[in-house]
C-alpha cells in the first residue's frame, strides 16, 4: 500500500460523491419539468409558485443551479428545510447518528454471529449442519427487510412482549431503554446481513481450506487446530472486510424501511418523510450524506483490506 | 438447451426452483381464473375470518378472501419485477459490453462513473426517481430497472472484456465491422450466459424492491392486491389477524427463493466444474 495508491482512492472517492452530488441533483430539480409545481402539488397559487421558483432559481441554467447549490453544500449548508423552515445539515447530521449506531450495532451482532456459523458450515460440508445453515442463508436473503421487521415485531413485540415495538430512546439518556428500543431493528438488519455474511465465510473457508498453503501446514504435522486458526481464518477472513463495506450500501438502503417501521428518527425516516412532504432540500441533504457515508465507508475498507493483506500490491 | 434443463432439474435446488418458478407462472397466467372468490368481493360477516374451508388462507380486514387476493396480485407483482430487470439488465448489458469495447481510457472513465452511481443504494435510487415520476406501479418500474443497470453493466463488463481479447473479436475489428455489428452481433452473444445468471438471481431482488416500494407506499396504488401492498395493509391488524401478513410474506419470498434457486442452479448448471 503506498501513498500515492492511497492519494488516488481518496481522489476516487472525491469523484464518487461528486457524480453522486449531480445525479441527486439533476434528478430531483432538473428533471422534473416545473419543480416548483411537483413540489406545491396542483393547487398552488401562481404567486406562490413564482416564489418558490425565485427561491430555488428554476429559471437560471441547470449547471448554474447545480453550481450554486454545490457550493452551499460544500461549506455544509444545505439550505433551510421546506417542512420545519430549519437548517437541514444539522437535522440531517443528527439523523445519520442515530442511523449510524442502528447500523455498527447490526454489524457487531452479525460478526460475531455469521463468521462463526460460517467457519462451522464450512467444516461440515455436506452435513446436516452445512444444509441447515444454508438453507437459513437463503431465507435471510430471500425476505424483504419490511417482512422481516414485520414478522420480528409480531412474535416478539405483540405476541410475547419482550421488546417495545416500535420508538427510539437515546442510549445516552437511559442506557437500558435504548438497548431495549434499538434491540428489534438491529437483529432485523443482522438476520439479513448475517445470511450473506455467512454465505461469503462458508464459501471462502472452502477456498482457504483447499489451498496448498493449508495443505503445507498440516503436512508439517500442525495440530489442526492451529492450522484452522492460525492459517485458514486469518486468510478467510480478509474478504470480510470488503462485504460488510459492500453491506454497508445494502445496509443505508434497507436502514430506509427499518426505521420507518420502528419509529427511529434517523436518516431514512427523515429521508422518507422528506419525499412524502415533498421537502427538497430535505430530499437532497439526505440522498446525498447517505451515499457519501457509503463512498467514504468503501473507501476506508479498500484501505484496510489492502494495510490488511500484505500480498496485494496495488501500482 | 435441453441438455443444460436436465442438468439444471437435476440437482435438487434446480428442480425446486423450478419447480416453484412454473407455479409462480400459473399464478399469474390463470390467478384470475382459479381464484375462489372475486379479489374485490366484500364480505362483512367474514372480516378477520381465521384460515378454514370457507377461507383457505382466512379473510381480511373486508372480508376479502386473502387467498384470492394472493392468486390475482401475482400478475401485479411478478411480471412487472420480470420487466423491470429485463430492462435494466438489457440496459446495463450494452453499457458494459460497449464500455469493454471501446477500452483504455474510456472504459476506465465509464466503469469508474457506473462505480461512483452504484454508491446510491438502490432503494434510495428508486424512491428518488419515483418521488420525482411521480407514484405508481409503471413509475416504480423503471425506477427499479434504473436503480439495476449499473449493477448489470459491471457484471457485464468485466465478462466482454475476455471476449474483446478473442481472436473472432480482433477479426471483425479487422474486417473493418462497425461498433454496432461488433457490440450487438460478436461481442453481446458471447456474454450472455452471465448475463442471464445475474439477471434470474436479480428478479428475486426485483420482487423484493417492488414489494418494498408498494409496502412504503409509492408504488402499486390501493386497490391493488400486489403483495407488498398486502403486507403494509395487514400490518395494522396484525394482532386481529396475522395471517393477512404472513401469506403475502411467504408468497413473496418464496417467489424471491424460487428466483434465487433457479439462478444458482443455473450457474452450476453452466459450470459443471465448480463443485460448490
Amino acid at each position: 500500500m503506498t501513498l500515492a495508491w492511497c492519494a488516488r482512492r481518496l481522489m476516487l472517492m472525491v469523484y464518487t460523491v461528486i457524480v453522486v452530488s449531480m445525479l441527486v441533483f439533476a434528478i430531483t430539480q432538473i428533471l422534473p419539468a416545473d419543480a416548483a409545481q411537483s413540489l406545491l402539488g396542483e393547487n398552488a397559487t401562481p404567486e406562490v409558485l413564482a416564489a418558490l421558483r425565485a427561491r430555488l432559481g428554476l429559471g437560471d441554467p441547470a449547471w448554474l443551479q447545480y453550481a450554486r447549490w454545490a457550493r452551499h453544500v460544500f461549506t455544509g449548508d444545505f439550505g433551510i428545510s421546506m417542512r420545519t423552515s430549519l437548517p437541514v445539515g444539522p437535522e440531517m447530521l443528527a439523523a445519520l447518528s442515530r442511523s449510524l449506531l442502528l447500523a455498527v450495532s447490526a454489524i457487531l451482532v452479525t460478526l460475531a454471529v455469521a463468521v462463526p456459523l460460517g467457519v462451522v458450515a464450512a467444516l461440515r460440508q455436506g452435513r446436516l449442519t452445512d444444509t441447515g445453515v444454508s438453507l437459513i442463508a437463503y431465507l435471510g436473503v430471500s425476505l424483504p427487510e419490511f417482512v422481516t421487521a414485520t414478522l420480528l415485531a409480531l412474535l416478539l413485540a405483540d405476541t410475547w412482549h419482550w421488546l417495545p415495538a416500535t420508538g427510539y430512546v437515546s442510549p445516552l439518556e437511559d442506557f437500558g431503554g435504548g438497548i431495549r428500543h434499538l434491540a428489534l431493528p438491529v437483529l432485523t438488519v443482522s438476520l439479513i446481513l448475517v445470511a450473506h455474511v455467512m454465505r461469503m465465510m462458508r464459501s471462502e473457508t472452502l477456498d482457504v481450506l483447499k489451498s496448498d498453503y493449508i495443505r503445507a501446514a498440516r503436512l508439517k504435522g500442525l495440530p489442526e487446530r492451529t492450522v484452522l486458526f492460525r492459517h485458514a481464518l486469518r486468510n478467510a477472513l480478509l474478504p470480510v472486510v470488503t462485504i460488510i463495506a459492500l453491506d454497508v450500501g445494502y445496509l443505508l438502503g434497507g436502514i430506509i424501511v427499518i426505521e420507518e417501521i420502528f419509529a427511529i428518527p434517523g436518516i431514512g425516516r427523515a429521508l422518507m418523510v422528506a419525499i412524502t412532504t415533498r421537502d427538497l432540500p430535505s430530499i437532497q441533504a439526505g440522498a446525498l450524506i447517505m451515499a457519501a457515508t457509503y463512498a467514504v465507508t468503501n473507501t476506508f475498507a479498500d484501505m484496510a483490506y489492502a494495510f490488511l493483506d500484505r500480498r496485494i500490491r496495488y501500482d | 438447451m435441453t441438455e443444460l434443463f436436465i442438468r439444471l432439474m437435476r440437482k435438487p435446488q434446480g428442480f425446486v426452483g423450478v419447480v416453484l418458478l412454473a407455479l409462480i407462472a400459473a399464478a399469474c397466467l390463470l390467478g384470475p381464473a382459479l381464484a375462489p372468490y372475486a379479489p374485490e368481493k366484500i364480505d362483512f360477516l367474514g372480516r378477520f375470518r381465521a384460515p378454514g374451508w370457507q377461507n383457505w388462507l382466512g379473510a381480511d380486514q373486508f372480508g376479502r378472501d386473502i387467498l384470492s387476493r394472493l392468486m390475482v396480485g401475482a400478475r401485479s407483482t411478478v411480471p412487472l419485477a420480470f420487466i423491470a430487470t429485463f430492462v435494466g439488465s438489457a440496459a446495463g448489458a450494452i453499457i458494459g459490453v460497449g464500455s469493454a469495447y471501446l477500452g483504455g481510457r474510456t472504459d476506465e472513465a465509464i466503469m469508474r462513473t457506473n462505480d461512483a452511481v452504484m454508491a446510491i443504494p438502490g432503494l434510495l435510487m428508486a424512491l428518488l426517481l419515483v418521488s420525482t415520476l411521480g407514484n405508481g406501479a409503471g413509475n416504480a418500474v423503471i425506477a427499479i430497472a434504473v436503480a439495476f443497470a449499473p449493477g448489470m453493466a459491471r457484471v457485464t463488463r468485466s465478462a466482454a472484456l475476455n471476449v474483446r481479447n478473442q481472436d473472432y473479436v480482433k477479426a471483425a475489428i479487422a474486417r473493418g465491422e462497425g461498433a454496432r455489428w461488433i457490440i450487438f452481433r460478436e461481442m453481446l452473444p458471447n456474454v450472455m450466459a452471465p448475463i442471464v445468471i445475474e439477471s434470474t438471481i436479480r428478479v428475486s431482488f426485483a420482487v423484493m424492491l417492488f414489494a418494498t416500494l408498494s409496502f412504503l407506499g409509492v408504488g402499486a396504488q390501493p386497490p391493488a392486491s400486489e403483495w407488498g401492498l398486502m403486507v403494509a395493509d395487514a400490518r395494522q391488524y396484525m394482532h386481529q389477524a396475522p395471517w393477512g401478513l404472513i401469506a403475502p410474506s411467504a408468497a413473496i419470498a418464496l417467489t424471491a427463493i424460487a428466483f434465487n434457486l433457479v439462478g444458482d442452479g443455473l450457474r452450476d448448471a453452466l459450470n459443471p466444474k465448480d463443485e460448490r
